[in-house]
């Protein structure tokens, strides 16, 4: 099969295993997850994913660890996620922070 | 953010929460089709999955150029949250079944979640009211934007020209931000982006996410002192 097929068919799966953990979760009776362990783990599982997915994309290029205009990039979203800007304004501003270093020449 | 006057605090929230919501599916679209997806792929990760952390992780894995799986894997433990919204909205939304229910399951996210818990305990159809509005809102402006994004991103051509990159980076930050309050959830993050550097390159891409999921198990396995809070 080909890679497009392939990618048609994870979209498929992921959206079906997305849609059927929120429809587990408007069905199951609430006393099998008031376990605080199951809770906890829930929880820091979206902190430990999006961390590695940031760290990923930040310093990584095709498996090599990489520093380069993303950092400075970074540098700015950090600034401005502390001054609680809005999330299109952080994607956008650490885009062209990018694209403005490469433009001078910097990798 | 915008005032709106639709008739009901739920309602103004939820709106102004589509519109602020929807304006970041725009980065979704455009780094989907950066990442190598088409327009139609794109549309259907914003229309199916409908989770936006998730469907940014999707294009991460793809985009490093992981396997499938592990874009599927890496999306489901995404998602996992949304399992847990779903039974904190079971007792709002009651009695419901049927397509009613498939649909509502579809539009359980953050945002329809935080609108709806936002409204006052005891007024429960305030709370449904809440949950509807931001759900559907949410669901349309997303796509919607979605559309808008992914066109763009063909346009531009040369994803890293364009500082794509360090955009899905700050995409993922700030996915990241709001839920580093608790001190250890902190330590989490810190140690799974580390964990994830030092495994990359040595395993497939992709892989390196996955592991990050064990350093979350470690930290939940036992409770944080009283008085901590812990992440939802």
């Amino acid at each position: 099969m080909t890679t497009y097929a392939w990618t048609w068919i994870a979209i498929l799966a992921a959206a079906a295993l997305a849609w059927g953990i929120k429809y587990a979760g408007h069905s199951v009776p609430e006393s099998w997850l008031e376990n605080p362990r199951v809770h906890r783990i829930a929880g820091y599982i979206t902190v430990a994913m999006l961390a590695a997915l940031f760290a990923v994309q930040a310093f990584t290029t095709r498996g090599e660890l990489v520093l380069d205009s993303r950092l400075a990039a970074v540098g700015v979203a950090v600034l401005l996620l502390w001054r609680k800007a809005p999330f299109w304004l952080v994607v956008l501003a650490a885009a062209v922070t990018a694209a403005a270093l490469r433009w001078a020449g910097l990798p | 953010m915008a005032r709106v006057r639709l008739g009901s605090p739920a309602r103004e929230q939820a709106v102004s929460v589509a519109v602020a919501t929807g304006a970041y599916g725009v980065s979704f679209g455009a780094l989907s089709v950066a990442a190598g997806l088409d327009i139609w792929q794109t549309m259907a990760l914003s229309l199916l999955v409908f989770t936006g952390g998730s469907q940014f992780a999707f294009i991460g894995v793809f985009g490093a150029g992981g396997a499938p799986i592990a874009a599927v894997l890496t999306s489901t433990f995404l998602g996992v949250r949304n399992g847990f919204y779903g039974v904190a909205l079971a007792p709002v939304l009651r009695p419901i079944g049927g397509p009613r229910k498939v649909w509502a399951s579809q539009v359980t996210i953050d945002e329809s979640t935080a609108v709806a818990l936002a409204q006052p305990h005891d007024d429960v159809p305030a709370r449904r009211e809440g949950f509807w509005w931001a759900g559907v809102g949410v669901f349309i402006t997303w796509n919607a934007f979605t559309i808008a994004g992914a066109a763009l991103g063909s346009a531009l051509g040369d994803p890293a020209r364009w500082g794509l990159d360090a955009a899905a980076a700050a995409a993922f930050l700030a996915l990241l931000w709001p839920r580093l309050a608790p001190r250890r959830a902190r330590v989490v993050a810190a140690v799974s982006g580390v964990v994830a550097l030092a495994l990359t390159p040595v395993l497939p891409a992709g892989m390196p996410i996955l592991a990050a999921a064990v350093v979350a198990v470690v930290a939940g396995w036992r409770g944080p002192r009283s008085g901590e809070a812990v992440p939802e």
